[in-house]
């Protein structure tokens, strides 16, 4: 799960003024600043490989960024996976952004909804994601938007050389 | 898990009070409602108010009210008042500590202890009465593997 905001100057938020919509190559910039100001790391390869794959109007793939006036304030990404283990396809996200000026606003929230609606359009009944343990501002946002455990537990082993 | 009494009345002391920072409720009000002693939440508020969580207010209708953020503190917060939530302090000193067995299933525990911190440490008190308010989700299906296991046994 990636989570990006940043800090250059924007307009004061406005929900009302706030706009979700699929992302266009043109928002690549903003996206990579935004992820920028968040891991302290340019990742411009990175994006433009995401947006290639997820931006690229497939059905069950969703880039979606919100913006205010031509300021881009956020963006989230997730797709519909189908998932082995006698789970049905399900929604994904697996990554949210939002700019701290704009927090606080409802946007992560707005955000989300979106990308559920969609989600739901596609067909599917739930939507996950996977977080670090200690990401404790991601847990408690994705948990106010009533994420609780699923039926999964991730495990994972260290591969010796 | 198991929460201790203090605790468990804590959380719901600190829930009745969250869900309406600007009302005063009476302990006696608060224990009527879980069937509990009022000396014992009197115990429990005392300790809530000296870490800031409630406040006691005097005089006629007095009784005591929410002052924390609903937004901010979690279950944890609430918890760690009263009991630990984590490992044990001194896992060094547990029967059998330092067999293999002791240290293999210390790594169990903390696995178990890790995944509860991390979940209670997430949810804030808003986010709980969300969840106190909403009606339980219809029984989600199982995944197929454990739909089989249990068909086997």
């Amino acid at each position: 799960m990636e989570m990006s905001h940043r800090k250059t100057e924007i307009a004061a938020p406005d929900p009302s003024e706030m706009r979700v919509r699929p992302a266009h190559a043109s928002d690549l910039p903003a996206v990579v600043a935004l992820d920028a100001e968040n891991t302290g790391e340019a990742r411009p390869a990175y994006w433009k490989d995401r947006f290639e794959w997820y931006a690229g109007r497939q059905p069950d793939r969703f880039f979606l960024v919100a913006e205010q006036r031509g300021d881009t304030l956020g963006f989230i990404v997730g797709e519909v996976r189908a998932w082995e283990f006698g789970s049905p396809p399900s929604g994904w996200v697996f990554a949210i952004g939002v700019s701290p000026r704009a927090r606080l606003h409802g946007l992560g929230s707005l955000l989300f909804d979106e990308i559920c609606a969609r989600f739901r359009s596609a067909g599917v009944q739930h939507v996950r994601t996977m977080l670090a343990k200690d990401a404790h501002l991601l847990l408690s946002f994705f948990r106010s938007l009533g994420m609780m455990g699923g039926p999964f537990i991730q495990l994972e082993k260290r591969l010796e050389p | 898990m198991k929460l201790q009494i203090a605790t468990r009345l804590a959380l719901y002391a600190a829930l009745q009070l969250a869900a309406d920072p600007e009302r005063q409720l009476a302990a006696a009000e608060i224990a009527e409602r879980y069937g509990i002693s009022v000396n014992h939440l009197a115990k429990v508020l005392r300790t809530l108010g000296r870490a800031g969580l409630v406040e006691a207010v005097r005089g006629a209708g007095g009784g005591y009210r929410f002052r924390g953020n609903v937004k901010r503190v979690t279950l944890l917060d609430v918890i760690e008042l009263f009991e630990d939530a984590g490992p044990s302090a001194r896992p060094e000193e547990e029967p059998g500590a330092a067999s293999p067995e002791g240290q293999g299933l210390r790594r169990v525990l903390n696995e178990i202890d890790d995944i509860a911190r991390a979940t209670l440490s997430s949810i804030t008190l808003a986010t709980m009465l969300k969840i106190v308010n909403e009606p339980p989700p219809a029984e989600a299906a199982p995944p197929k593997s454990a739909a089989r296991a249990a068909k086997r046994g």
